[in-house]
Order: structure tokens, then sequence, then C-alpha cells
């Protein structure tokens, strides 16, 4: 930890303090969405290999029970979020831009919210493995938004052994307020999980980071902690990427992740609040993951809140719900930094989407920027969390030197937080290019 | 599934921007170089304003000449130009013939800019370079001082200000002593220091009291402005703090080995051009480095070469050759300084 950290807040050095914009949805209680009449379930909503459908086009399924079977170690089972009838297996949008095949569910009108599938059961008396088991027949991804699956994540190599289990509640993103949201509505259910994932890893100590802009969940967490003082909340400051893995290990630990490498490497392993709360909701009653929360929010949105939504509702029937407005609109599935615009209105919310934000013609008009030469202002520097050199990559990428990107200049570390672009005053749109140079030298090493 | 009702916008990430781009930060260092212009007008006249208005127009139509020639882009609104005429015209003596500031600014912008290939491209400081320009190819024009707070300024011109192009400008000495100023012996603070050992009050220093080139005179108004643009976050205020940390350093060691000739750290500070220098042009953000360590390093080197030159040198001033060094510098001193990037042979 830097010296600056005795007098504030734990911290990384460098990122950014964009607009939170959270006051409203932050303080707005999870509501519940009503079915669509259908849904459309993607088979590779986690990464690792697609599911493997176990359901034909006719079949009748009801809320909860499994449509299709985890294809090896490296992916998940899928479940149905409603009862109804399936439609069909086809190619849909999804959030990547990628059409992807997906199961098509036509939801029974007056479908029942109560899961009909899943048994009981008791946790404290399973091996650590049949516990990883149940974690992966779950089907539970990260839900922060990087959708791996968690049984991958909470299972630790033979030769690596990890000390702590770091609960990542930073949701650093501008708009989002679902984790938040989860915090303060489902502490226990959090610590459940929490416990789950020790168990699970082998963990003896649990730290949960939080953003000293959610000081409520710091003390609604603090009064569910468990009196044995394994696990312990801590108020991290306000920044972006505050919650990215290598940023937050580094400002509750001081450890850094080597270049490349993953967090077991230095005996750390993260996982999000949202994620664990769920699996501290879904294994007791050993039920799959069939809901997600999402924040709606943006500009362009007339009701803005954290919802809990069926996954593959198409996000059109979102913003009918929700209502929307604005001739020239942007939507954005995650935070307004790193998540994707979207065009179809057909792409459904998988189990990934951590939000959905409308922008519309005030930031769109600010946005359509004239992009100025360089300046060498050096606020990128100062920007970036890796301490990499944007302003310099900026300029190899513009003389489309990708390899001297790669090879001196450390591309491969940017995680495209977006931060370099975020502060750019000559509005270069630094992380595309870099988007750009790396997938050029994974075409060249190919 | 209904159609979207309105356009859908596909953009790349962030679709979030900070506020202000380039051109609000070249707007804001011209509204912090206008009082110090203002200052300059009120000091030294109207000699002082055509010669300011001069060399920036001059700037102007020379960047709107390669405009024409290249591109066809109007640059002018980026304001770079107006801000380089401005400094380049704070750097002259304020009596500088007109014609001679016009080829200054010429020189500036086509040998210190677009040559280059215009804005933040440029290794050397465009004023500076205009500047060095005119020191060579004018050598007496640019150390002829005029006083300060003559009356009158407002109603007539220094005789030389109005010299016609390619003549020698006559002589400013009979004019001088007609204006009957009181003491003014036609040297600035580091001229009367250097040759004839007289050490120019600080407090004269800081308010402008004394004489000097058009903008360079009051340490403590230039102090204000910059600290405005640090405050605005459109200054790095690493490098004027380095620099001004590199002449304090330097005198020092000056003090140590060579009490001699070792100059006083205060009188270094804020004599000559080394405030406008180290607050309106080693941070010219194009010419320094970006590196947390080479930022630390240009600096200091320009305060030190400003010192040196200064006390060692044959100029009277150092400030624009140590900086068209840090410039030149700037290059090298980045290639060495690039910064840990994280995660790489973690240090703890």
């Amino acid at each position: 930890m830097s010296l600056f950290n005795l007098f504030g807040r734990p911290s990384f050095n460098h990122g950014i303090h964009p607009p939170s914009n959270k006051t409203v949805t932050g303080k707005t209680p999870i509501r519940r969405l009503p079915f669509p009449g259908m849904l459309v379930i993607p088979l590779n909503q986690h990464i690792g290999k697609p599911a493997i459908p176990i359901v034909r086009k006719g079949d009748e399924v009801v809320r909860g029970q499994p449509v299709a079977k985890a294809d090896g170690f490296v992916s998940v089972p899928i479940h149905a979020p409603a009862t109804g009838r399936i439609k069909g297996i086809e190619l849909m949008p999804t959030a990547l831009g990628k059409n992807a095949p997906s199961i098509l569910l036509e939801v029974y009108e007056g479908a029942t919210q109560e899961v009909l599938w899943g048994e009981e059961q008791t946790i404290g008396d399973m091996s650590d493995e049949a516990l990883r088991q149940a974690i992966q027949d779950s089907g539970m991804v990260g839900l922060g938004g990087a959708a791996f699956p968690s049984h991958v994540k909470l299972t630790i190599p033979e030769d690596k052994s990890v000390d702590t289990l770091v609960v990542n509640g930073c949701e650093c993103e501008p708009y989002l307020s679902c984790d938040h949201r989860m915090m303060l509505e489902h502490p226990r259910a959090l610590m459940r999980g929490i416990r789950y994932a020790m168990r699970a890893t082998g963990t003896q100590q649990a730290v949960i980071g939080i953003e000293d802009n959610k000081m409520d969940a710091v003390e609604t967490l603090r009064a569910n902690l468990p009196r044995d003082g394994s696990i312990s909340v801590e108020a991290v400051e306000t920044k972006y990427p505050q919650g990215s893995e290598k940023m937050l290990i580094k400002s509750l630990l001081g450890r850094e992740v080597p270049a490349g490498g993953i967090p077991s490497e230095i005996g750390v392993v993260v996982n999000n609040v949202g994620t664990l709360a769920a699996l501290g909701q879904l294994l007791p009653k050993g039920e799959g993951l069939i809901e997600r929360v999402i924040t709606v929010a943006g500009p362009g949105v007339k009701q803005p809140g954290n919802y809990l939504v069926p996954l593959g509702t198409p996000i059109g029937f979102v913003l009918d719900q929700v209502g929307y407005e604005g001739s020239q609109t942007e939507f954005i599935l995650g935070g307004p930094m790193m998540g994707p615009a979207v065009s179809a209105l057909d792409t459904p919310v998988t189990k990934g989407t951590s939000g959905l934000l409308v922008l519309n013609e005030p930031d769109i008009e600010s946005e359509t920027l004239r992009i100025w030469p360089c300046i060498r202002c050096a606020r990128c520097v100062d920007a970036c969390p890796m301490h990499l050199n944007p302003s310099h990559l900026g300029q190899l990428a513009a003389k489309r030197k990708y390899e001297t990107m790669a090879e001196e200049f450390h591309l491969n570390d940017c995680f495209e937080c977006g931060s370099c672009s975020y502060v750019c005053p000559s509005n270069i749109p630094l992380v595309q290019y870099f988007r750009i140079a790396k997938a050029i030298n994974r075409e060249q090493a190919a | 599934m209904k159609k979207s009702k309105s356009q859908i916008e596909l953009r790349t990430t962030p679709h979030t921007h900070a506020a202000g781009d380039v051109v609000k930060i070249m707007r804001n260092v011209v509204y912090a170089l206008l009082p110090i212009a203002g200052f300059a007008i009120w000091q030294f006249g109207l000699s002082a304003l055509a010669l300011l208005i001069t060399v920036t127009l001059s700037c102007l139509l020379t960047e709107r000449f390669f405009n024409w020639m290249g591109s066809g882009y109007n640059s002018l609104g980026d304001w770079s130009a107006t801000i380089t005429g401005i400094l380049l015209a704070l750097t002259l003596p304020p009596a500088f013939p007109l014609w001679m500031g016009a080829v200054a600014g010429i020189a500036a912008i086509a040998l210190g800019k677009a040559l280059f290939g215009g804005l933040g491209m440029n290794v050397l400081n465009p004023a500076l370079v205009g500047r060095a320009f005119v020191q060579a190819a004018f050598p007496v024009a640019i150390t002829t001082w005029t006083p300060a707070f003559f009356d009158g300024r407002f109603s007539q011109f220094a005789p030389s200000t109005l010299a016609l192009p390619f003549l020698r400008p006559p002589s400013v000495d009979h004019w001088i002593e007609l204006l009957q100023v009181d003491a003014f012996s036609g040297a600035t603070p580091l001229a009367l220091y250097k040759f004839e050992g007289i050490q120019t009050d600080t407090v004269e220093l800081l308010t402008g009291m004394t004489t000097g080139s058009a903008g360079e005179t009051s340490a403590l108004l230039i102090l204000v402005c910059g600290l405005y643009l640090a405050f605005r976050r459109m200054l790095d205020w690493r490098i004027p703090l380095t620099v001004m940390g590199g002449v304090a350093l330097t005198s020092a060691l000056l003090s140590l080995f060579d009490p001699e000739r070792a100059p006083d750290t205060v009188f270094m500070l804020f004599s000559g051009g080394l405030m406008l220098g180290a607050w309106f042009m080693a941070s010219d953000m194009v010419g320094s480095p970006v590196t947390p360590l080479g930022i630390l390093i240009y600096g200091l080197l320009i305060g030190s070469l400003t010192v040196v030159i200064r006390v060692y040198g044959g100029l009277t001033e150092g400030v624009m050759y140590a900086i068209l060094l840090g410039n030149a510098a700037t290059p090298l001193i980045e290639q060495i300084t690039q910064p840990r990037v994280f995660g790489q042979r973690a240090s703890k």
C-alpha cells in the first residue's frame, strides 16, 4: 500500500472519478418484473463451453427445471426461468453482437413465480467436492459481468493455495446499484454464500471490499458478520476501476497480481457480492440460477431502478415496462465504462448482465466529438490503473506498430477499463485502438 | 418484439467522457495569459500593445497559411496559435520593432510547429523557437530595453517600435533621455546582477517594478495566473514546481562549491523569464514528458540549466535555451523513464 493510504481509505494508485449517477437507483428497492411472453435463453451465457440443450421443441418445462446441461468442467447448466413450452432452438442476437443458439421458451399465461424444481439440501453435510458440484449444478457464474463459472473459480488447483477470499462489493461502474441493493436487502444470504465459497476454496478469512459511497451497505453487513471474526468488511475509496479484481486486491491486501497471472497465484480468490448472495439463496434450496437483479437507469429511463428479471427477458420488454424516451438512444448492457452497446431490442438479459442503461440526445451529442491530435497532456498516464503509457500506445497504434505495443509497452496488461479514453481531452478512442491492436496481434499469432 | 421508436446509436466503450477538451484547455491558457498581457500593456504602454497584436496576428496568419497549404482544415479554432503568439510577444522587449515581431511570429509557427506537423507534433516550444530565431537574427534589438511606467506611454510609441522593415531600428537612447526617467540604466535585473553585481530588491521583482521583456516582469502575477490553470487542472503543477526546485537546488549547490559567484536563490527564482518560462512554457504539454519520473528529471534539468547559463554563460538570461534543451531531451527522458507496469516484477 502506498504512503497516501495512511491518510485515507485503502485504494490503488491512479484511476478516475466519473460522476457516479447512483443517487436514484441506490435508494430504490429491488422490484420484480413480470414474465415476458417469450424468453430467449442463449446457451453461451457463461465463459467456457456452451451448455448442451436437454429439451426439444414442444417440451413443457416448469420454472426451475434444467433445460441444458454443462458441457464439461468449464461450463454450467441452464434452468428454465418460467413455466412454459419450448418453441425451438434458434440463432438469436446476443450482447456481444454475434448471434448464438438460444432456447426459445414461450411462457404460459399466468405462469407462477413459484420455483417448482429443486430439493432442499444441507450444505454442512456435504464434502467440499460435493459442494463444488452443487455450485456447478446451480448454474452459477460471476454475476458482476464476467460470467465466469463460479465452481471453476472456487476450485483451487492442487499446486496452489489461497488464504483470503476477497468479496467484491465495489460496484465502481457509474449508474449500477444492483450489488448495492443485494447487500442491503440480502445480507444474510450473502454471509451464507461467503461461507460456502470459503469452504469450497479452503480459505480461513474473507474480506468484503465496498466503495465508501455505500456506507449504508458497510454498516448493514458489519451488523450481520459472524462472531468468529473470519469475515470482515472494509470500506475502500470510491474510485473507478476499484471493482476490478487486481485493483481491489491491491487496495485491500497490498498484493499485486503478476502480469498475465490470476489472483490465486498470490493466494487470493475474488468473488462478487451479487454472485455469493445468489449462491446463499439458491444452494440450500437446491435451485438453479433463473433470475437476476439488473439496474435499469440512464437519462432516457422513465422509471429507473433495480429489477429482478427472469434470465432471457428481451431488453425491449424490460424497456417497455420501465418506459424510455429519446429520438436518438443508445442501449448499454452493463455500465457506461465497459458495457457493450446493443442494437437489437430482442437481445436478452443473461447471467452476466448487470445493468441496462439508456442514454439519449444530450449525452450522445456531447459524445459525438471531434478527435484532436494527442497533445501529450499525460492525463491518461495518470489515469491508467495498470500504470501503462496509453499516450504512447495510442501513438504506436496510429502507426500500426501493434507488435511493439505488445512486446515493449505491455499492451496485453490493458483490461480495457476505459479510464484513458474517459480523461482524454483530445477524445482519442484509445481503448478502441487497443482492442483493434490486440485482435490483430491475436490474428497474427494464430 | 416491437421496433424501437428511435434511432439506435452504437458506439464503443466508454460511453461517458470527462468534461472538457483540447479547445477548452487552450482557451483557458489564453485567459490565464490575458492578465499578464494586460500588465505588460499597463507597464510599457502602446508599444507593448502593438507588439502583442502584431506578433499574435503574425502567428495566426502563418498558421492559416499552413492550413491552406496543407489539409485545408482551419486550426485557428483550437487557440494554440493564439497562445504561441501571446507567449512569444511576452518574451520580447517591449519596444521590439514590430516588423521583427512579425518575423518572430512567422518563425515560431513555421519552424516551430508547422514543420513538425502541427498541433501535438512539435518537439520544441514554438514560441521559444520564434524567440531563438530573432535572438540570432536581431541581437541588438532583442537586448534593447526601455523603461517601465514612463509618462506618456499611452500616447506615444518607442521610436524603435515603428522601425521600417529591413532597416536598422533607430536608437532609443536619445528618446529615453528625453523621457527624463530617473535612474534608468537600460539593464534588466539579471544584467545588473551579472555585469554590475547589483541585486534588485525582491519586492520589485515580485510586483514587476523593473524592466525586462514585456511579460516577464511581475513574478507574482505570473504565479497567480499559473496557479489558476493548475487548480483548473489544465497545467501540470509538477513541471513549474520541479523547474523552480531545480533552480533552488542548483543555486544552493553552487553556493557550496563556488560561493564567489553563487547567486541568491530567491533572486534567481523571481528574476528574468524564469516564472513565465516555468509556468507557461516548460509546462507546455506537447514538449514535456508524460511519465512521472520523466517530469521530475525534465523540470530539474531546465531549472539547473537556467542557473548554469545565467551564472557561467555569456548571456544574462538562460531560461529560453534551458527549456529548448529540455524539450529536445524529452523523447530520450521519456524512453528511459517508462513507468513500472502493475504486476511487473512486483516490488513488494
